[in-house]
């Protein structure tokens, strides 16, 4: 925004100084300006929040003094919206891209083509520091560190410890997904998965494939037509095994082709709750919803948490990996500011204090040493246990493409056979990388 | 611009022929004056036309022959019509358009019915009712389509939705129906949707078209003996046939290029892409430009082929409807 200096005029008459006093009233409204006139506005672009941004956006532009002020500016609720709103403004050298909460999966997309301003050299080693591995790989394309890792997220297993202690299940030591299958089969309950055809279905493949020791993709860095999947392997098949069995046996109930991270939580609240895969926010909600009264204490008291469940006894389970890093604008008017703002955004005091209000994990080791975060997550050890062991999706500038391919062949999930759908998939997504076919 | 009003022999008394060249000359001039008035009138909005729909279909068909993908602009590459031979050949492009006519035909012919019943029931209605009953029947049309679509997704939802609770005496409707996992009931409330939001819209037209129909006709109808069904057969269905088929080519033209009721409430899963989507996904989710913005050219030309048959094959006579030609 412009910084217009209003001069007034030194008074004469009465009518004249009401009108000149109406004039710069309208000049500071139309301009959005008042004291903070000299100030450079920083333009940060958030992904919705329980508000948790728009503080830290507040408390740094007060730190600041006057160097710079904060400004956020919403984006839409869904990723792939998200995703489409920064490209499309990027592409076109939006100069307002100060500060943007991007999704991992979508970096490499935005650093392929340079729209993203490059992290000064001198801060790289700052920004990295005591950054959990996960994270910091999410935040990395082509070996260079392209934005900075702000909270990571991931998904751990909650469970009913009376549905648990049923099965005689040991919660202290890793759970497979087909112990689960079997306990929920046995005691005709059902499992909180997301089957809905949207990002959740792709981060739950990916766990999956991961997990089983494979990967979606076999190189990510090579341009479109050259792009190898992997889901034809041993592991493609043992997740879309996992995957077709749950949705065959019914054992997602009836919401499971629709169901996302919402719908699963309250199918896990309710009675037919036993299992779920689900991030963090689960734990903040599901205090709430006791406060305002829709679900008892007892359905707390009963909830337990443990590790992403692996797909091989004895083997290491590879849970999902999400969050948010900032990137600048190439664009940008003002990108050492940004990454100055950056700075400030990502201390370790602001990623605890978002975890504690918002329920969004820190990506900095650091951050998990404050006290006040065991007390209001008791799972935060088993979150950076898991933060340790997660994932990526498949890091390349076409995850679009092969994320939204996964999504459609893999859904319905009672549909999805080991035998079929994996080599189908392949060959479809293969295809639309070609540029043959429509997606 | 109406002729008619032109054609009014001038009543003087100067002799036959002086006559007729001073009417030639008035009349051309008149007629003169009323064209360039129509310009006038017109031209603005005929020029503002031009930039917002052709300036965009023209740039539309230019990127089309582009390989060019909004993330990777130095890799923009002339390709001629590949795009238009990947799509063609795609039976993604075929099943969109198999599923987006029949939204088409199966909303425009039950609104068809529907609107014609309520059209009716509003030009029968009490005078005293005319007004709250116009209104009424009008509330759906005002909605907002992303808002009706929400209204109805929620409706039928499996989590939040109460159709399920309210119908389940209907067999084949329970608790357990999830209506956006299948293709056939995700259609059914697409469909329904569509039909509950723009039914007022036809009946609204062919009112206009019912109120064309002179009441002598009827009446002569009635006293010769014949029943309601023969009157409505023989009598007011075909004085009115340019008000339905102007009807049915609007609704024909919008219903084609459906959108918000798919991508709210199934973004196109379970086989119900219809081409707009197709369009949408392609330009703007995967930011393909090029081979999004031949989808766009080739719904373009399907609802251009629509119009023309409509004109040519069905004889829609859009100036009828304003009274011009009878």
């Amino acid at each position: 925004m412009p910084n217009r200096r209003t001069k007034k005029d030194p008074v004469r008459s009465r009518p004249k100084s009401a009108a000149v006093a109406t004039l710069a009233m309208g000049t500071m409204l139309l301009t959005g300006c008042g004291s903070a006139e000299s100030v450079t506005t920083l333009t940060w672009y958030i992904n919705p929040d329980a508000g948790g941004q728009a503080a830290i956006a507040a408390s740094c532009t007060e730190e600041a003094d006057g160097a710079y002020r904060i400004e956020t500016s919403l984006l839409p609720t869904d990723a792939a919206a998200q995703r489409e709103q920064l490209a499309r403004r990027l592409a076109a050298g939006d100069t307002s891209m100060d500060i943007m909460s991007i999704d991992p999966p979508f970096i490499p997309e935005l650093a392929e083509p340079g729209f993203l301003a490059p992290i000064p050299e001198d801060s790289v080693d700052g920004f990295s520091e005591n950054v959990l591995e996960g994270a910091l790989a999410g935040a990395t394309w082509k070996d260079e560190l392209v934005t900075v890792p702000f909270w990571a997220n991931t998904q751990i297993l909650w469970y009913r410890e009376s549905v648990a202690e049923a099965a005689g299940l040991d919660m202290s030591q890793p759970v497979t997904w087909d112990q689960l299958i079997d306990a929920a089969t046995e005691q005709d309950k059902l499992l909180g998965v997301q089957g809905s055809p949207a990002e959740s279905m792709t981060v739950w493949i990916n766990a999956l494939v991961e997990s089983a020791g494979g990967q979606i993709l076999e190189n990510p860095e090579a341009p479109a037509d050259e792009l190898e999947l992997g889901l034809t392997s041993e592991a493609g098949q043992e997740a879309a095994r996992i995957i077709g069995t749950i949705g065959a046996e019914g054992l997602g109930g009836p919401g499971l082709p629709t169901s996302t991270e919402n719908t699963s939580l309250t199918l896990f609240q309710g009675d037919e709750g036993s299992f779920m895969v689900n991030y963090p926010f689960v734990w903040p909600a599901t205090l709430g919803a006791v406060e305002a009264g829709s679900i008892d204490q007892s359905v707390v008291d009963d909830i337990g948490w443990a590790l992403f469940p692996s797909v091989a006894e004895g083997e290491d389970t590879a849970p999902p990996l999400g969050g948010i890093n900032l990137g600048v604008g190439a664009a940008s008017d003002n990108p050492d500011l940004a990454y100055e703002a950056i700075e400030c955004i990502v201390q370790p005091e602001n990623q605890t204090e978002y975890f504690i209000t918002n329920g969004n994990p820190p990506s900095n080791s650091e951050a998990y040493d404050d006290p006040a975060i065991e007390e209001d997550f008791p799972m935060a050890t088993t979150i950076r246990d898991s933060l340790e062991l997660a994932a990526p999706r498949p890091q390349t500038p076409f995850y679009n493409e092969i994320s939204t391919g996964l999504q459609q062949e893999w859904s319905p999930p009672n549909e999805v056979d080991p035998d079929v759908t994996p080599e189908e998939s392949q060959e479809f997504i293969t295809a639309v990388l070609r540029g043959e076919r429509l997606l | 611009m109406s002729s008619s009003t032109i054609n009014k022999p001038d009543a003087g008394k100067t002799p036959k022929s002086d006559r007729d060249t001073k009417a030639k000359k008035q009349h051309s001039d008149r007629v003169k004056a009323e064209r360039r008035m129509g310009w006038y009138l017109a031209g603005p909005a005929f020029v503002v036309m031009l930039l917002v729909t052709l300036y965009p279909i023209l740039q539309a068909f230019f990127e089309s022959l582009f390989a060019f993908r909004l993330t990777a602009p130095d890799e923009r590459e002339f390709i001629w019509f590949a795009n238009y031979v990947t799509i063609l050949s795609d039976s993604v492009w075929w099943q969109g358009l198999l599923v987006t006519v029949l939204i088409t035909v199966i909303t425009v012919a039950v609104e068809l019915v529907l609107g014609f019943a309520l059209a009716l029931v509003m030009s029968k209605a009490l005078k005293s009712l005319k007004g709250i009953l116009r209104t009424a029947i009008l509330v759906p049309y005002g909605i907002i389509t992303v808002v009706s679509a929400y209204a109805w997704f929620y409706a039928f939802d499996i989590n939040s939705g109460y159709v399920n609770a309210w119908f389940d005496w209907v067999p084949g409707i329970d608790s357990d129906l999830n209506w956006f996992a299948q293709t056939g009931t995700s259609l059914f409330v697409i469909m329904a949707s569509e039909i509950w939001k723009t039914t007022p819209f036809i009946s609204l037209l062919l009112l206009a078209g019912l109120a064309q129909v002179p009441d002598e006709l009827t009446e002569a109808a009635k006293v010769d003996g014949a029943t309601w069904w023969e009157q409505m057969r023989k009598v007011v269905i075909p004085n009115m046939k340019a008000a339905i088929m102007v009807a049915v080519l609007f609704r024909a033209l919008d219903a084609f290029r459906i959108f918000d009721n798919v991508f709210i409430m199934t973004n196109g899963e379970n086989n119900t892409e219809v081409l707009s989507l197709l369009a949408y996904r392609t330009s703007i989710s995967r930011l393909e430009i090029g081979l999004g913005s031949a989808v766009s050219v080739l719904l373009f030309i399907c609802v251009i082929l629509i119009s023309f048959a409509a004109i040519k094959i069905f004889k829609v006579d859009l100036a009828g409807t304003r009274g011009e030609k009878k």
